[in-house]
């Protein structure tokens, strides 16, 4: 049967063209790839090649045409043993002569959606969806609780610092497959001593000191992760990790979903976030809500030397790339952990750090230093505050911080991270549509101040928040300021 | 017969080390191609040509969105460089990927339905023609960022001397790509750690529009190992039987623990940058030259014509089979179902 030769789009936006010219006429002989004609459209001139081979039957649409639509025919092509009399039998437009799917039929459920013309209302039907269907959702998971502590557990206490060299160590020691890599992790024992101890336990092999690289071997370690390696990637601190950032989002997060669940990149990126002291702008900054926003990446930032051990670990049987967000100034700060032989806690369940009544404090790593001290001085005034450690940004346990506000009606956010779209920003706008009604103040969102972190011991302290602020704001969403 | 198209004041055949510092290396000869691996080229290229004319058809019918990138004038370069390779050994390159995965005998239907977003495509629709993986084919993508691929291929290399396997990460990229900078924080980390990976640069002599010339300062790619004691050739990338020979000296020098070793594919690509691409930073006479006196499916086909190894109608027994093969992969791609509606919220974690 004759082939009809469509006009062809150049674009998936385009939707008619001009034909410019005719390269072949009727009765030539076309092979595949012949340049047969050229269409232009405002934006440029494009040839079209022939797919099929045979003897150009028919030209339907003359040279100079303008504003031929997509897929209209423009010429019939006859193939081995046909003659121009078969011309009339010529099919609907078909790329082999067998499907049947009109490629300029609007795309509805059953079919399989062609080019459309009407490009808008498709995107219409894409995001809105119409009376009587059902938008899909995403499953709810399921979150672990935190494992019973049995009485009599000897607690012991340590550094924060100690306690995710612990975890790394008694992980390298359960599975080959893990290794840690980045700066100064292996020969130095680690630029901030994380890694204390693990060279000389593992061996170059597994604790590899990469160069100052921190796009090339966060882009190692994910490959290392697709080829199903389980590496732990040190950045000296987050904010060189911007250098690596496309390869975290675009490479780690995505993969999984890109590649339809077959490939994905279980890899931990850990390091120190936020500001230290006195380091100023490049060196002090919070990226908790920057990587919160990226679907497939968990993002974890323990407070406390226990949750940073249980996380951390719980981060390295992770088959999904988890960023693991320390804070330098939290690494020489001791707390109790459980002398227990594996204590891994679960991802995505936040610790109420402190019951309380009359109000809810909402904050993670070093912001709960000032959400821990404002409660303490807030007792001391009759104020009971309920203080609510996240732990994970990524999954987001919103169900602990609603039920909290059930009970208190009231609700600060802490958190070091700059103001707009803030942890806090998304927790107040999720209390918003999901609990409007059991608040009795507005949400306040106590954050860094919106300027770059200045060098001056002065300015440095005006640009964080302070324990001070924290009261004020419990107190004003109590009506008791 | 035609000679290499070569676009650099240096023979690709003389040892490079005038700085002392990169190990000198000779391209090898071609390889002695048998009747079976000339017919095996001649197949395997054909494959990649007929099914990315069907793509560029699909496209224009709207039946293939976004972005768009065919392979076709570099068939050599995969089609050679899997001749050598063996089981184990990985691949993994950026967007124009289409040609890969046929080689790396990924199944035209899988590949052809991402293209169209249906649910029978490798990635279920949700990846589309840059985004494709096959774990089970050693296929690691199918990369939509420029260069981000170098930096992945290294670490493939790296878990391959972690766990002591003989296998090689063959790292493609493109002229345009070799200028990002990850590519040589990739090389300095590959030649320190003695990584066994393969750097393919396909020089198709165009960053999109950009020529070779407009954008590097160094135009010859197989040197830019050099201050990285990184060994690089050039090959001509239109023989199919350079390029094995070239693969399986790469290959062996890998496997011997001598570390990462850049092969330069001499190469051209016929068509666009993309579907939407006229092209106009190039004449039709340098397109149409580089056709009829390179093609590498020609150049097989003249071989076997010439050695009588295969007469008109063998050569079009196997041309059918290819089309054959094409369009069962079209029909599926346009019958499949797209994806189901609850596949927005899967595979996001594990």
């Amino acid at each position: 049967m004759p082939i009809e030769i469509l006009m062809p789009a150049l674009s998936p936006t385009m939707e008619e063209g001009n034909l410019a010219k005719w390269l072949k006429k009727e009765g030539d002989t076309v092979s595949a790839g012949d340049v047969i004609a050229e269409i232009e459209t405002d934006k440029a001139t494009m040839e079209v090649e022939a797919v099929d081979e045979g003897t150009l039957g028919k030209i339907l649409i003359a040279e100079g045409a303008e504003g031929v639509k997509v897929n209209t025919p423009i010429a019939v092509l006859l193939e081995e043993g046909e003659s121009a009399d078969d011309i009339g039998k010529a099919g609907a437009a078909k790329p082999d002569g067998k499907a049947e799917q009109g490629a300029s039929e609007p795309a509805d459920e059953e079919k399989p959606a062609a080019a459309s013309g009407d490009a808008v209302a498709d995107m219409d039907e894409r995001r809105v969806p119409a009376e009587g269907k059902v938008h899909p959702e995403p499953k709810k998971v399921d979150v672990a609780s935190d494992p019973d502590i049995p009485d009599g557990t000897e607690m012991v206490p340590t550094t924060v610092r100690e306690a995710l060299r612990d975890a790394m160590a008694e992980e390298m020691r359960r599975d080959e497959d893990v290794l840690v890599m980045g700066e100064e992790v292996a020969e130095y024992q680690g630029a901030y001593k994380i890694t204390q101890g693990l060279l000389q336990e593992f061996g170059a092999r597994r604790v590899v000191d990469t160069p100052i690289t921190e796009h090339g071997f966060a882009g190692v370690g994910v490959g290392a992760a697709m080829a199903g390696l389980k590496p732990i990637v040190e950045f000296m601190t987050f904010n060189f990790a911007m250098q690596a950032i496309d390869q975290i989002v675009n490479s780690a997060a995505k993969t999984l979903y890109m590649s339809g669940g077959q490939m994905g990149a279980p890899i931990v990126f850990r390091g120190p976030n936020g500001a230290a002291a006195r380091v100023a702008a490049q060196h002090s900054q919070c990226y908790a809500a920057w990587y919160s926003h990226i679907p497939g990446l968990k993002v974890v930032q323990p407070y406390t030397a226990a949750d940073a051990k249980g996380l951390l670990k719980a981060a390295i049987r992770d088959p999904n790339p988890v960023m693991f967000l320390e804070n330098e100034i939290l690494y020489g700060q001791t707390f109790d952990v459980p002398k227990l032989d594996d204590f891994v806690l679960p991802i995505g369940k936040a610790r109420i750090h402190k019951q309380g009544t009359d109000a809810t404090i909402v904050s993670f790593g070093i912001g709960m230093t000032y959400a821990v001290k404002a409660a303490e001085e807030l007792a001391g005034e009759g104020i009971d505050v309920e203080v609510i450690d996240l732990r994970t940004i990524r999954p987001l346990d919103l169900d602990t911080v609603i039920e909290s506000v059930k009970k208190t009606n009231r609700l600060v956010t802490v958190e070091e991270g700059f103001p707009q779209s803030s942890v806090g920003d998304h927790i107040a706008s999720q209390i918003m549509q999901r609990a409007f009604d059991w608040l009795d103040a507005p949400v306040v969102t106590i954050c860094g101040k919106d300027v770059p972190m200045p060098y001056a011991a002065n300015l440095e302290k005006l640009a964080l928040p302070n324990v001070a602020e924290v009261i004020q704001a419990v107190k004003a969403v109590s009506y008791k300021a | 017969m035609t000679a290499a198209p070569k676009r650099t004041k240096r023979s690709s055949s003389k040892p490079k080390s005038e700085s002392g510092l990169a190990p000198a290396m000779s391209t090898p000869k071609p390889a002695n191609f048998s009747k079976q691996d000339e017919l095996d080229a001649y197949r395997g290229m054909l494959l990649i040509r007929r099914f990315e004319e069907k793509a560029g058809q699909l496209y224009g019918m709207g039946f293939i969105g976004g972005f768009c990138h065919l392979y076709i004038g570099q068939e050599a370069v995969v089609t050679g460089l899997k001749m050598a390779m063996e089981d184990g050994d990985q691949m993994i390159t950026a967007y124009r990927d289409h040609g890969h995965m046929l080689a790396m005998e990924m199944s035209p239907r899988g590949v052809m339905a991402e293209l169209t977003g249906r649910r029978g495509g490798y990635s279920k629709g949700k990846g589309g023609s840059m985004h494709m993986f096959s774990k089970e084919k050693n296929f690691y993508g199918g990369h939509g960022i420029v260069g981000a691929q170098v930096s992945l291929g290294t670490g493939l290399a790296f878990a391959n001397r972690y766990r002591d396997t003989k296998a090689v990460s063959l790292t493609f990229f493109g002229d345009g790509a070799a200028n990002q900078g990850q590519v040589y924080e990739s090389f300095n980390m590959a030649s320190l750690w003695k990584l066994p990976v393969i750097y393919v640069i396909e020089n198709n002599r165009y960053a999109m529009g950009t020529s070779v010339a407009r954008s590097s300062a160094e135009t010859d790619f197989s040197h830019r190992g050099i201050s990285f004691k990184i060994p690089g050739i050039q090959v001509d990338g239109m023989d199919v039987r350079a390029v094995r020979s070239a693969g399986e000296m790469a290959l062996a020098h890998c496997r011997d623990g001598k570390g990462p070793i850049i092969l330069e594919m001499m190469t051209y690509r016929y068509r666009g940058h993309s579907m939407s691409d006229p092209a106009k930073y190039r004449s039709k006479d340098e397109v149409q030259k580089m056709r009829s006196e390179h093609d590498p499916i020609e150049q097989v086909k003249a071989r076997l014509v010439e050695k009588k190894w295969a007469d008109e109608d063998e050569l079009k027994a196997i041309d059918k089979q290819v089309r054959d093969i094409v369009a069962d992969a079209a029909e599926f791609a346009q019958t499949d179902p797209e994806p189901d509606v609850s596949e927005l919220y899967t595979d996001i974690l594990i």
